[in-house]
């Protein structure tokens, strides 16, 4: 996986693959082009690692990124010349002691996290209209409001109100499970099956989907041994 | 004066952006502020009907903008009240006519002469929105107790936050307490469970408001009308006051509110 893309307090922060720089903007470049639905409007964090970007550079990108709707906001960087550049150009070169927190929450809680990808932890309610798609698990701590869309190739889990369309296991992970606090979403995916919630789902309460019998059903969500089988 | 610009924006149409920006800025100007509303529908203009200038267009804000003339030009001071004004949109042009850092530019000029700019968006969130709000200080966002329209104002929500134009601001329009207590209706907390931003405001539903509109007279200045003392309300909290929401502007909602807090369940669901 070369680009990276995680939700932190000050915005998404992208990690850019290693390498020649050339390579690497082509490839973030793409990725966003890909992600364009989801990022839409987004403050950008770039974690440049130690990539050398001259002024020059940087502010090509920056124009290239603004072509895509997307505002530059700060970069991380290793390197004092890519450093130099962002600062020269206004941009953030530090977020609150430079440590990305999902990534400590992550680390803390699942030391483990499954070979489809790394999880994403987006702490803010996805809005009617936004699309998050992800290659791997996806935690949102708030609401996924109607109209709003979640792709993700594993599990998802809402520390919220889950109303939007919601897919788990994208690529075909049957054994992908969705859990809200509230399960209610408009439609609701898990690999090719797809399930329209019944309109009154009894009393609101954290409920886990998963897929049982060519079935998806929804249990409510026990504190322990809530994943079937 | 370093005035503040508001944009009125809602998503979807029809839910009583203009006549809430026509009745705001009436207000906020009966208050004694200096006020100037711009209509930023250009090719669909109606603010001006709304507020009753319709025969003083001389200039609108595409002259302002190209150069045809200056902006003290295109203010047109309004019938009744002295610190109130407009700036009309272009009815023979579309949204492409300006950009969004013109507006910056016009409002960066009213700031100096005014305590607030009203911006009245126009529907949709194409080029006349980006338009409408990249000049704010504060978004104002209208929607009706319906489902589709509380779909578009979290949509708007969502690109305003984007924008960091700050948290949104909710004003619940047409409220139709008949209907509420029928269930027929989404009561304001289930609106504001869903949203999730500051409620500025509650207007009742009022055919009143029908006819001040088509008479081109803001209802928010009629003494004795409930809904104009909504709308009243509305500007007061805009200034900051704290203006407690009462049986009498908004039909006891706050019981409601209340009610649901203790409870833990959601009125007007089925």
């Amino acid at each position: 996986m070369s680009v990276q893309i995680k939700g932190i307090r000050e915005g998404l922060l992208v990690s850019v693959d290693e390498g020649e720089w050339t390579e690497a903007e082509k490839g973030l470049l793409l990725e966003l082009e890909r992600q364009k639905a989801f990022l839409k409007g987004a403050r950008l964090i770039l974690d440049l690692e130690s990539h050398e970007i001259n002024a020059v550079a940087m502010s090509h990108l920056r124009d290239q990124l603004s072509d895509q709707g997307l505002l530059l906001w700060g970069v991380l960087s290793q390197s004092p010349l890519t450093e130099r550049s962002a600062q020269a150009m206004g941009l953030a070169t530090r977020i609150h002691g430079s440590e990305p927190e999902p990534e400590e929450e992550a680390a803390a809680e699942e030391p483990e996290t499954p070979a489809d990808g790394p999880a994403v932890l987006l702490k803010k309610t996805l809005r009617s209209g936004v699309n998050l798609t992800h290659q791997g698990d996806v935690t949102v701590i708030g609401d996924v409001n109607p109209g709003a869309q979640i792709v993700a190739g594993g599990n998802v889990v809402v520390w919220g109100r889950l109303r939007g369309l919601v897919h788990a296991g994208a690529k075909g992970d049957e054994s992908a499970v969705v859990c809200a606090m509230e399960l209610s979403p408009t439609q609701l995916r898990i690999a090719s099956h797809i399930a329209i919630p019944p309109q009154e789902s009894g009393k609101p309460g954290p409920e886990i989907a998963f897929v049982r019998e060519g079935q998806v059903v929804a249990e409510e969500w026990a504190p322990a041994g809530a994943s079937p089988e | 004066m370093n005035g503040r610009v508001i944009t009125v924006t809602s998503g979807k149409g029809g839910v009583g952006k203009t006549t809430a920006t026509a009745n705001i800025g009436a207000a906020l100007a009966d208050l004694g502020k200096k006020v100037v509303c711009i209509d930023a529908d250009i090719g669909l203009r109606n603010l001006d009907v709304v507020m009753g200038l319709e025969n003083r267009i001389v200039y609108d804000i595409v002259d302002v903008v190209e150069g045809r003339c200056k902006l003290r030009q295109a203010l047109i001071r309004d019938k009744r009240l002295e610190e109130l004004y407009l700036i009309p949109a272009a009815q023979t042009r579309d949204k492409n006519a300006i950009s969004p850092k013109d507006m910056v530019r016009v409002c960066d000029e009213l700031r100096k002469d005014f305590d607030y700019i009203l911006i009245d968006s126009p529907a949709g969130i194409e080029r006349g929105f980006k338009n409408a709000i990249a000049p704010a200080d504060e978004i104002v966002i209208i929607t009706n107790p319906e489902v589709s329209a509380v779909r578009d104002a979290d949509r708007i929500i969502g690109i305003v936050e984007a924008e960091q134009k700050g948290p949104a601001k909710l004003v619940v329009n047409r409220i139709n307490m008949d209907l509420v207590e029928k269930g027929d209706m989404l009561a304001v907390a289930d609106v504001l469970e869903l949203l999730a931003v500051d409620l500025i405001g509650i207007v009742p539903d009022d055919q009143a408001v029908l006819v001040s509109t088509n008479r081109g007279s803001p209802i928010a200045l009629e003494a004795r009308s409930k809904t104009g003392q909504a709308f009243r309300d509305v500007a007061r909290r805009l200034t900051g006051e704290q203006v407690a929401f009462t049986k009498a502007n908004g039909g006891g909602f706050l019981g409601r509110i209340s009610q649901l807090i203790r409870t833990g369940s959601r009125p007007g669901s089925k």
